[in-house]
């Protein structure tokens, strides 16, 4: 059943390809999105898991950034350390406000242009008007933001995700996990990086708007190769343990709380130079409060963000910010935060579900294991 | 089938003497997606009319369940429990959620018969 286009929703390059596929269309981030395919949500996650899923993931900010040292420039918005990655080294890195909460979570890539270094960025869809103006203001006079509204991205992921892109693009076989090259995609110029939100080998495929539906077309052509909508997209990432903007993360949230201080570079805590450092380090070296945790419901029903969670004692001690079924484990699966004296692994807990509670224990994250293709 | 009738909730209600069976319709299934818990009444409790029947659980949202009719649950379809999915599969069939005994069966009246459910249903697109 078609449902009636919103007014003042935006579409991606492959809105047509969506409706044709016969996907059911939803709001999102100010985007006409699919939410899945016919197939339904659990068939879609379970061929990402086992061959190759195709995602459209257009609505996300892309933009380049350039300067005499954008690596540098770009250090001072946030933890991470930019300026000693590689050429074609990518990293996922958090834009910090001056309290140490996280504006937006993002991956940067170094690049080169004509031997000139500059920085691929890709930023979520609900933060990028925001992100991008930050950004250019923060770093104006010493790099400049060109921002690439005319870019589809595609995502192809699974374990049949690389076979499946060399029949296009062979030379995709030489990159590692968190790299990045411009290669040749059946004859369309693409920026391709070995990467992506569902814990699966993968690759996002930035291309111009108007060659993204032939790419994609070509690729679900080839037999492993699914369309893969937003539901399934939610329910991989919780699954690989990977956090959500606005919902596990936020502007009143620290990388030491959500369990992301490995994004905080080593040079980068000695100089103590990124936003919010003197805040981010004291958590780090006197402990937080309260700690991102994966949670395991007893049961078979899922619980939801924004469930209270609850000692066996009955005293609250956290809030769930993602909750769902797991398709792969078949079970219930969540996260969320809780004082930090409760996030050991198997602690029991109590979450609050309608009118009563279900058992509930802190589980080590990812529920299902990461399958990257790492260097070496 | 001739004597299903509909709330404007997408419950459906088929009627054979006084013993009314409950479910959710194909549309509702198919907005739902993929069902994965089904959480039911107990057998006795007393629902009326627009009361939170049962809760349906698919991989992204939970869903209420509204009683069409009011009336005592005398059998709920344990099959849910270990395959939700029949909701999707069998909506109208073996996906049924409860059978109450009928308080009222006045309140048939107030639904919607197949016709005016698919004019309805058309509507909403």
């Amino acid at each position: 059943m078609a449902s009636a286009p919103d007014a003042g929703l935006k579409q991606t390059p492959l809105h047509g390809l969506h409706v044709a596929l016969g996907a059911r269309m939803v709001p999102f981030a100010g985007y006409d999105m699919p939410v899945q395919y016919p197939e339904g949500i659990i068939a879609e996650h379970t061929r990402t898991r086992t061959a190759a899923g195709l995602f459209d993931v257009s609505h996300m900010g892309q933009a380049i950034l350039r300067g005499d040292d954008p690596a540098a420039a770009f250090e001072s918005l946030v933890p991470g350390d930019i300026a000693g990655l590689g050429e074609g080294r990518m990293r996922y890195t958090l834009l910090l406000n001056e309290a140490g909460g996280i504006r937006d979570d993002l991956m940067a890539t170094r690049i080169a242009e004509d031997g000139t270094p500059a920085l691929f960025l890709v930023v979520n869809a609900a933060c990028k008007d925001a992100d991008f103006a930050h950004i250019a203001d923060a770093l104006a006079g010493k790099a400049a933001l060109e921002i690439l509204p005319d870019r589809a991205l595609l995502a192809l992921q699974g374990p049949g995700a690389e076979a499946a892109l060399a029949t296009l693009a062979p030379a995709c076989r030489d990159l590692v996990f968190m790299q990045g090259a411009e290669i040749d995609a059946g004859g369309v110029s693409a920026f391709v990086t070995r990467s992506g939100y569902t814990g699966e080998d993968g690759f996002e495929i930035s291309v111009a708007a108007d060659a993204a539906e032939g790419l994609a077309r070509r690729l679900l052509d080839l037999p492993d190769v699914t369309p893969v909508g937003l539901g399934a997209r939610d329910s991989l990432r919780l699954e690989a343990g990977l956090c959500l903007y606005g919902h596990d993360i936020d502007e009143a949230t620290t990388p030491i709380e959500a369990g992301l201080a490995w994004t905080i570079g080593k040079r980068r805590r000695e100089a103590a130079d990124f936003p919010g450092a003197q805040k981010i380090l004291s958590l780090l070296s006197g402990g937080a409060p309260r700690r991102r945790v994966g949670l395991l419901p007893e049961g078979r029903a899922p619980v939801r963000e924004g469930a209270v969670i609850r000692d066996v004692d009955g005293a609250s001690v956290g809030v769930v910010t993602s909750g769902g079924f797991s398709p792969s484990l078949e079970r219930p699966v969540a996260m969320g935060y809780v004082a930090t004296d409760r996030a050991a692994a198997g602690t029991p807990l109590e979450i609050e579900l309608r009118n009563r509670t279900v058992p509930a224990a802190v589980a080590e994250m990812p529920f299902v294991p990461h399958n990257y293709r790492r260097a070496g | 089938m001739a004597n299903r009738r509909y709330s404007e909730d997408h419950e459906w209600v088929e009627i054979e003497g006084e013993t009314a069976t409950i479910g959710i319709s194909e549309y509702a299934q198919e907005q739902l997606g993929d069902v994965v818990f089904v959480e039911l009444p107990a057998p006795g409790k007393m629902l009326d009319k627009g009361d939170e029947a049962a809760v349906v659980e698919s991989v992204k949202a939970a869903a209420e369940v509204y009683a069409p009719v009011g009336g005592e649950v005398i059998e709920i379809n344990e099959a849910l429990n270990g395959d939700p999915s029949l909701v999707n599969t069998d909506a109208f069939g073996d996906g049924w959620f409860m059978r109450l005994r009928l308080t009222d069966p006045s309140e048939l009246d107030e639904l919607m018969d197949e016709a005016a459910y698919q004019t309805f249903v058309a509507g909403l697109a």
